[in-house]
């Protein structure tokens, strides 16, 4: 029996959501160093050391490119991992999820709050590089703080999908297929390295159904001050996978907890 | 509003078309210590599943605290306190932490949660642990924890899901007699266990389920007077040095397992004559207990769930 009744929303998702505020404050040191040394490494390594190949990308300089682009792709995989592994293991070894059920919560809080700790893990790490490519020169433009609430929407939009595969997912294996089909893949040729008017016809009409090549044509420009086109497009794009991905990880966690 | 805390009518769970609760009707009234017994595969978690509004009926009615499930459980479970099968303390918090952080879920906090906390801290013998990480807790101390995470919110009920498995003496014994102060000052416990001690030390009022059936129900002295005749003799040993098995059926039940020839009647005194002086003979004789009524009820093969 299934429960498609729509997920209402309430204040308990806050509460979900500060649990594990309240938890990664305790893990404050090893979340900071992860969360600025990746990115300066990227920065450092291929930014200035591909960089000095390839010369100018797209109008910017590389290590600009790639900046703008990672700030993007970051909140993308934070939030995809947390999704995946920190909430199965919420789910499933840990019982989380069951200690919660016995208190007023209900499903649809927990993956709302879920959702909200995701993307604001998101937003911490897209930030931390913002910081890291701004003290490296790369970003310099006042405008590039506005690129902020998108890396939180960037975040929710693949939160949502990342829950849904931990709902039916019967151990952290099953992970590696998300990662290297569908994660990896957008990583690579939604526009992080290239842009992706580069790529062949046929590939560019698929790679632009895909949520992170609009999370960049926001992000890019909005950190580089060039122009930006088709806001209203894209924000819709990331709010319609934000939204129906909600809806679909409601369902499918309440199929695995509530029996 | 009536006068019972759990009131299920014809209460069925099925789970692909099979059911594993096939209506049944429970009355837990306000008060004492209400047992829900079985073996595994019972049923038994899965009735109090559906009491918290954690699994949707599948038919039939269910009154909690006066109110309709699954209508109005999130406001009957911020009346409820729980005590899971297995602990699900949340490992990355401190003892009270993990208070703090759960009663947040009630929507409670400031000075008046911080004194809560430190009397049930107190109240489950953990006030030094206050700081300490939960793995470095022994299961005992886990399982206090479980109890006072369960009673933060003040509930009117207290659930527990065996309460009391895996535990040393010394901590059971710590438990029941905290269960039994909490019950004197007026909350109801609902427990389900498959320790038949437990349940005859605690419980006021007893059902006896298998296979998603009630079997039976009473007080734990009334279920024995009326299931098992009050005296068992157990006998084991070299059953050839006996000069033959008794089995006058109109004065003692026997029953036979493996090895083992129990007894049941309320004149032991021909038996116990017959193999005292037997060297290799050993017997026992004891008063019947809610494990005797437990096993006639509901047989003894083994269930493997």
């Amino acid at each position: 029996m299934i429960d498609w009744r729509l997920p209402e929303m309430r204040f308990g998702m806050f509460l979900v959501w500060r649990r594990n505020l309240l938890v990664w404050r305790k893990l404050l040191i090893p979340s900071l160093l992860f969360n600025f040394g990746e990115p300066f490494l990227y920065l450092l390594g291929l930014g200035l050391g591909l960089g000095r190949f390839v010369g100018e990308l797209g109008g910017l300089p590389y290590l600009t490119f790639l900046a703008s682009g990672l700030i993007a792709s970051s909140s993308m995989n934070t939030a995809t991992f947390e999704g995946l592994f920190s909430v199965y293991t919420r789910m499933v070894p840990q019982q989380t999820y069951e200690g919660m059920l016995a208190t007023p919560l209900e499903v649809d809080d927990i993956v709302a709050g879920e959702m909200l700790w995701c993307a604001t893990k998101g937003l911490f790490s897209s930030s931390a590089i913002l910081l890291v490519a701004f003290l490296l020169g790369a970003i310099s433009h006042w405008q590039a703080l506005l690129c902020i609430p998108l890396f939180f929407l960037t975040g929710l939009c693949f939160a949502g999908p990342a829950i849904m595969v931990a709902s039916f997912s019967r151990s952290y294996d099953f992970f590696n297929y998300y990662v290297t089909l569908v994660l990896t893949p957008m990583f690579i040729f939604c526009g992080v390295f290239y842009p992706v008017a580069t790529l062949p016809d046929f590939a560019q009409s698929v790679v632009r159904l895909l949520p992170l090549s609009h999370s960049i044509a926001l992000i890019r420009p909005l950190a580089t001050g060039q122009e930006i086109s088709q806001v209203i497009l894209h924000i819709g794009v990331l709010l319609a996978f934000a939204l129906v991905s909600f809806y679909w990880a409601v369902v499918l966690v309440r199929r695995r907890l509530i029996q | 509003m009536n006068n019972f805390i759990i009131k299920a009518e014809n209460l069925k769970k099925s789970f692909n078309g099979e059911f594993v609760v096939k209506g049944i009707d429970l009355q837990v009234p306000y008060g004492g210590c209400f047992g829900l017994l079985g073996p595994n595969g019972a049923g038994k978690t899965t009735t109090l599943r559906m009491i918290l509004g954690q699994s949707p009926l599948s038919g039939g009615d269910l009154e909690v605290l006066g109110l309709n499930v699954p209508t109005h459980a999130r406001q009957i479970r911020k009346d409820i306190g729980i005590v899971p099968q297995l602990d699900n303390l949340d490992p990355d918090f401190t003892v009270a932490e993990n208070l703090e952080v759960y009663a947040g879920f009630f929507s409670l906090s400031g000075p008046a949660l911080q004194h809560r906390i430190r009397e049930l801290l107190k109240f489950v013998e953990l006030s030094e642990k206050a700081d300490v990480r939960i793995n470095q807790l022994s299961g005992g101390m886990k399982r206090r924890l479980s109890i006072a995470r369960a009673l933060v919110n003040e509930p009117s009920l207290l659930v527990l899901d065996e309460p009391t498995t895996g535990l040393d003496p010394q901590v059971r014994h710590l438990i029941w007699g905290r269960l039994r102060e909490l019950k004197n000052s007026g909350t109801t416990l609902l427990l389900t266990t498959h320790f038949m001690e437990e349940a005859e030390r605690l419980c006021d009022d007893i059902v006896i389920m298998d296979h998603g059936v009630i079997l039976s129900q009473g007080h734990p002295k009334q279920l024995i007077k009326n299931h098992v005749e009050p005296e068992v003799v157990e006998i084991h040993g070299e059953m050839d040095a006996l000069p033959g098995i008794l089995t006058e059926q109109d004065i003692y039940r026997v029953e036979i397992v493996g090895e083992t020839i129990y007894y049941f009647t309320d004149a032991p005194g021909e038996i116990i004559r017959r193999v005292e002086d037997k060297p290799k003979v050993h017997y026992l004789h004891r008063p019947a207990n809610l494990e005797d009524v437990f096993l006639r009820l509901t047989g003894r093969e083994m269930r493997e769930t």
